[in-house]
């Protein structure tokens, strides 16, 4: 095999990425036909002293309800959904701190064992003072037993589980979960290398 | 029913980055993860990812120096940025979206966030760019060079000039955003920021005067390639070097 190229190092989004990352709207991925599937996922990003972080880029990746992702490699027989692209970002509020997202509960997608993983939402959280992304997921707390059997959470030490799991705040409609990401300390959000 | 494909990615060179905390640059030492990643498989969610679908691209945003759509010209030098977006094999990754955001000419960004910096704001630039890369990984923008500017890490720190890059290419793991230095700028060695970055790597985030690229009477021209992760035709490569 011949020599490969190193990757490009990667660096700060910084104080001004909104410029460009963060358009209104985009942090609202329900589509046309999804009104009555639309849940709510809020939070905070907190720094190692606990003080929220106010100007953090969230980007979530998910599939549909049907447990589909609207991408090339996912050819199964299964529905998409009109308006529905899976991806949304958004940032944390400069004064309070708090991010929305207004979403879909994902259905199921496979593992690589041939069993199902729970409904689950890839998060990648990015903002200054970070020289890398941060890749973690979001689980939901009224899936116990989906969570349970789950091969991921599996992965991770029973006492940092309960850092990926939404908590159901409000039974709605629209259900509301929250979700904080923390960094450091014994409460540590999760974070994935793969 | 048809099976998805589960492609396998190479890792992501954690010795090609930057740590997450380098105290030379304050606010990282609490903004970092104190635990170690955890690592797992890659599983349909680590290996999709949004391309191009949610993204309304035009080819107005290629050219930052008139997309402002005033009909006037940003002020500043006019200059051509160009390159490929690359895997570790140097095959193109077709479809990523590269979005880029700098400020002005004077080192001023458009943004709303304040700064005790007074340099003047352009109206006819606001200093975003977007595209999707070509078959070959292709990307090129037509925009001004930016500016340097101060920021409060330490006593007189500038930022060198640069041009803040995002990459999503077509799996969510090869996310990156980065830097885009200028050859032969001063304050490179002085920044913290492109410090960060491991010596031997650190050459990877400047871009090349390229008199190609330089158009007569119009704008220089610079070349910068960028490398993602790279996908691996069988979990057995990842062995090999």
């Amino acid at each position: 095999m011949r020599g490969r190229l190193g990757q490009t190092p990667s660096q700060t989004v910084g104080p001004f990425f909104t410029l460009r990352l963060y358009r209104e709207g985009e942090n609202v991925l329900v589509g046309p036909g999804q009104d009555d599937e639309r849940i709510v996922i809020e939070g905070r990003v907190l720094d190692g002293d606990r003080t929220h972080i106010e100007d953090a880029l969230l980007e979530i990746w998910q599939a549909n309800p049907s447990g589909r992702y609207r991408h090339a490699d996912d050819s199964r027989d299964l529905p998409l959904d009109e308006g529905f692209t899976g991806f949304g970002r958004a940032v944390s509020d400069f004064h309070t701190g708090d991010y929305r997202f207004e979403t879909v509960k994902p259905g199921l997608v496979p593992d690589v064992e041939g069993a199902f993983q729970a409904p689950h939402i890839s998060l990648i959280v990015q903002g200054r003072g970070m020289l890398n992304p941060v890749f973690t997921r979001i689980y939901f707390s009224d899936e116990e037993q989906a969570n349970e059997d789950d091969l991921i959470l599996r992965t991770v030490p029973a006492s940092r589980r309960q850092t990926l799991i939404a908590e159901l705040t409000d039974e709605g409609p629209p259900k509301v979960y929250r979700f904080d990401v923390r960094f450091q300390g014994d409460d540590e959000t999760v974070f994935f290398d793969f | 029913m048809s099976e998805p494909v589960i492609r396998h990615y190479g890792p992501k060179a954690y010795a090609d980055h930057p740590p997450f905390s380098y105290p030379d640059y304050r606010s990282t030492v609490k903004r970092s993860p104190s635990h170690d990643l955890i690592r797992i498989v890659q599983t349909l969610t680590e290996t999709t990812g949004p391309g191009p679908a949610w993204a309304e691209i035009s080819e107005e945003d290629t050219d930052l120096t008139t997309n402002t759509g005033t009909g006037s010209p940003a002020i500043g030098e006019r200059i051509i940025v160009t390159g490929r977006v690359l895997d570790e094999e140097g095959r193109g990754v077709p479809d990523t979206v590269v979005e880029i955001w700098q400020p002005n000419a004077s080192g001023r960004y458009a943004h709303w966030r304040e700064t005790e910096f007074p340099a003047p704001l352009d109206p006819n630039f606001v200093g975003v760019g977007q595209c999707l890369t070509d078959g070959q990984g292709g990307y090129r923008f037509t925009t001004i060079k930016p500016g340097p500017y101060p920021w409060g890490n330490h006593p007189k720190a500038w930022r060198p000039s640069h041009i803040h890059f995002s990459l999503l290419g077509p799996a969510i793991g090869m996310r990156l955003v980065t830097q885009m230095y200028f050859p032969g700028d001063p304050l490179i060695p002085l920044d913290p920021i492109f410090n960060s970055a491991p010596p031997h790597a650190r050459d990877r985030l400047v871009a090349t005067y390229d008199h190609d690229v330089t158009e007569a009477n119009w704008a220089l021209g610079y070349r910068w390639d960028i490398v993602l992760r790279g996908e691996m035709a069988t979990p057995l490569d990842e062995g090999e070097s």
